[in-house]
């Protein structure tokens, strides 16, 4: 062959391919086309490592939007939020007591953008509690800890707990008075196992609370050690951990087969619409069960197509991105209109009066007003673990997957919200009117106080109930019902009580304008 | 040899632990037991051996003027020293509840925090505070007081 043409046809090549590299670089990327086919869109979800741990298919219960309210991906939404604008945040804060302020500042005041970014990751860091609390409240109310999610329900705990610990720790980072005494009061709760051994006596040789509160201050004073802690567990040690469990908590939720769905679901369904849902096997479908045989456990549906299930691009990923939307809709809005408040730089010698925890921690610290070590380590360690506990108290099969549980759980509820927000009315009511043990007995020893104060007496009076539902209706899910709902009003009408009613020196007071001014 | 004369097994029907399987096991616990202690040992970093605290003794020069039953509080410092006709004595203003800076007030002290109240002795007079404000060690020589924050005293103490 002659040289010249064999040059001239290599150069034609390249210039060809370079032509067409543009498209190639497409076609290499989405490697499935565009998802028109139900092959395609399958593709489209296990050829992506972002959306693959969802299932090809989708069942068209868990797209009813009463089934899961969207309050998960609202969760996960806010969380990424929070890690995008809290990234942003890093390039200019720095977690020393001389500078943290001053840099929050500047981020409020110069940096460009900054006031946006920091009110967008403040009202989302909200959001996320919000959407935490009230999808556990549906995972619940649903039924969804029943077998085979005990362990996710388990996950989920680990979730809140990790949440709840990622807004506290960020509350602290400016440095400001609310910051200084938040962090004062919340590791003196650490220490407050103290009120339990100083009254016994055995400080000295036994004293976790004071450990607690060296491993979290790393000094025993409020100061640059404790500051870089907090930082420390904020940007790196809670989001690791966070990401890690939501990990394991959306693996589960693929492996215990999707949301939970009632019994009959299928047979529900057929009544509505059929939509887009068609036999999948059009053929009988011919799976052997060798493998079935040697798995141990659950294993994949044998002999039944999977009816009832769409694609889930679209339908699940459009829903998926549209409350997605929805709440960085609202994170951008709350940001525009109020910002994330700065008080004064902190001053170690005098409190913020009132010094309020964050709106989350309010029932709390109302509890902590009557027995520090009660209201901040033993009655939140006894909701924790009575969470944990249901789906091991409840085996029941009945209603998993409807909303309470079915016909007579609304009405159940109803009466427990009776409950749960009379007691915690009734018993504060009675502790603002006519104070409580130390004011009658000075001189009573604090273990009585420790034991028998409004907080305390709330918790046996809601266990009571429980207890009573169970025997009233012949079922340990009565009781769980009753109990849930009695702790998410008691958590609500303390929370209320210490944002709106609580004014300086902690006194009840009808209305922030009667506060006294100084 | 031997082990053809044994019945062929499957894995759901195990033998019984062959030697080697236990020299490797025991040493599988061996490492992960030295793994175990190293990260304990390891975890003992967070808690500090010497703690950078500043020095809780301070000196600070009473106001002629002031009248007995008054609580005179150095700029900065959370203590309360007075002068009575019996001597010079100082109380911690940091609540024994949580740790917040207690205010004195006509009666005593009071806590912006929890609402705890204190009479001017230190003893509670209204929760959730589990005990008394604590007395401070007090030396004075030549009309300078010094405060010890770190050394409490038997309330009533006080130094002529
Ligand atoms: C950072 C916090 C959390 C995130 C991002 C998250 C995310 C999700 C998502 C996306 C789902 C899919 C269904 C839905 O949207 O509702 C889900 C399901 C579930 N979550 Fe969470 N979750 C969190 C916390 C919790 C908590 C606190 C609990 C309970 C203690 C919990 C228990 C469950 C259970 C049991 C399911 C399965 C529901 C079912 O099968 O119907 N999760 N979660
Ligand atoms: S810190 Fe003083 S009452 Fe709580």
């Amino acid at each position: 062959m002659n040289p010249a043409s064999t040059q001239n046809n290599a150069l034609r090549e390249f210039v060809d391919n370079l032509k067409s590299a543009p498209r190639r670089m497409y076609e290499t990327a989405f490697r499935g086309g565009a998802p028109t086919t139900d092959r395609s869109r399958s593709t489209f979800v296990f050829g992506n490592v972002f959306l693959h741990l969802h299932a090809v298919r989708t069942h068209r219960w868990s797209l009813k939007w009463t089934t899961t309210v969207g309050l998960g991906i609202m969760s996960l939404s806010a969380f990424l939020i929070t890690l995008v604008t809290g990234v942003l945040l890093m390039f200019y804060y720095k977690p020393s007591p001389e500078a943290a302020y001053a840099s929050i500042k500047d981020i409020h005041f110069v940096v460009p953008t900054g006031r946006l970014i920091r009110n967008l990751h403040r009202w989302a860091a909200n959001l996320m509690v919000v959407a935490v609390i009230l999808h556990m409240a549906r995972a619940f109310y649903t039924g969804a800890y029943r077998p085979p999610r005990e362990y996710n329900w388990l996950i989920g705990i680990g979730l809140l707990v990790t949440t709840l610990g990622l807004s506290f720790t960020g509350y602290l980072l400016p440095w400001d008075q609310l910051a200084y005494w938040a962090i004062t009061i919340g590791a003196n709760i650490a220490q407050s196992p103290r009120e339990v051994t100083d009254a016994l006596g055995i400080t000295e040789y036994f004293d976790p609370g004071g450990l607690q509160r060296l491993l979290l201050l790393g000094s025993d004073t409020v100061g640059a050690e404790a500051l870089i802690r907090f930082y420390l567990l904020h940007v790196m040690i809670l989001p690791l951990a966070l990401a890690a469990l939501m990990g394991v908590h959306f693996w589960r939720i693929r492996k215990d087969g999707g949301m939970v769905r009632p019994a009959d679901a299928d047979e529900r369904l057929s009544k509505m619409k059929q939509g887009e849902t068609y036999p999948v096997f059009t053929e009988a479908p011919n799976k052997t069960y060798q493998l079935a045989a040697v798995v141990r456990g659950k294993t994949a549906v044998v002999g039944r197509g999977p009816e009832n299930t769409v694609p889930s691009m679209p339908h699940l990923f459009y829903a998926e991105l549209g409350v997605m939307m929805l709440t960085l809709l609202a994170c951008v809005a709350l940001s525009m209109v109020s910002d994330a408040p700065l008080k004064e730089l902190a001053n170690p010698s005098v409190p913020e009066n009132p010094a309020k925890a964050p709106w989350y921690f309010l029932g709390l610290q109302e509890m902590v007003s009557f027995s520090a070590f009660m209201g901040g380590i033993g009655i939140p360690a006894i909701v924790l673990a009575g969470l944990a506990l249901i789906p091991y108290l409840d085996r029941e099969k009945e209603g998993t997957g409807e909303w309470f549980g079915g016909p007579g759980g609304w009405r159940l509820v109803k009466l427990s919200m009776l409950i749960g927000f009379g007691a915690p009315l009734a018993i504060e009511s009675f502790a603002i009117r006519f104070g409580w043990l130390r004011e009658w007995f000075p001189k009573i020893p604090q273990l009585i106080v420790t034991a028998i104060n409004p907080a305390t007496i709330l918790t046996a009076v809601y266990a009571l109930y429980s207890i009573w539902c169970i025997r009233r209706y012949g079922s340990a899910r009565s009781g769980a019902l009753g109990l849930f709902t009695c702790f998410l009003c008691g958590f609500l009408l303390l929370t209320i009580i210490g944002t709106y009613f609580r004014g300086p020196n902690w006194v009840f007071y009808w209305s922030p304008s009667e506060w006294p001014k100084h | 040899m031997t082990l053809q004369s044994k019945a062929p097994r499957s894995r759901l029907d195990p033998e019984p632990m062959a030697r080697r399987d236990w020299l490797g096991l025991s040493s599988l616990w061996t490492m992960g037991a030295a793994l175990m202690f190293g990260v304990v040992g390891m975890l003992r970093l967070p808690k500090a051996a010497v703690l950078a605290s500043p020095s809780k003794k301070f000196k600070v020069a009473l106001p002629e003027t002031l009248p007995a039953g008054e609580a005179f509080v150095p700029p900065g410092r959370a203590v309360a020293v007075y002068r009575d006709a019996e001597g010079i004595f100082a109380v911690s203003t940091i609540c024994t509840h949580l740790g917040c800076v207690v205010k004195a007030n006509a009666e005593g002290f009071e806590c912006p925090c929890h609402g705890s109240r204190f009479h001017a002795d230190g003893t509670v007079s209204r929760g959730p505070a589990p005990r008394a404000l604590p007395w401070l060690k007090v030396q004075v020589s030549g009309g300078v007081v010094m405060v010890d924050e770190g050394t409490t005293v038997p309330s009533g103490t006080k130094v002529a």
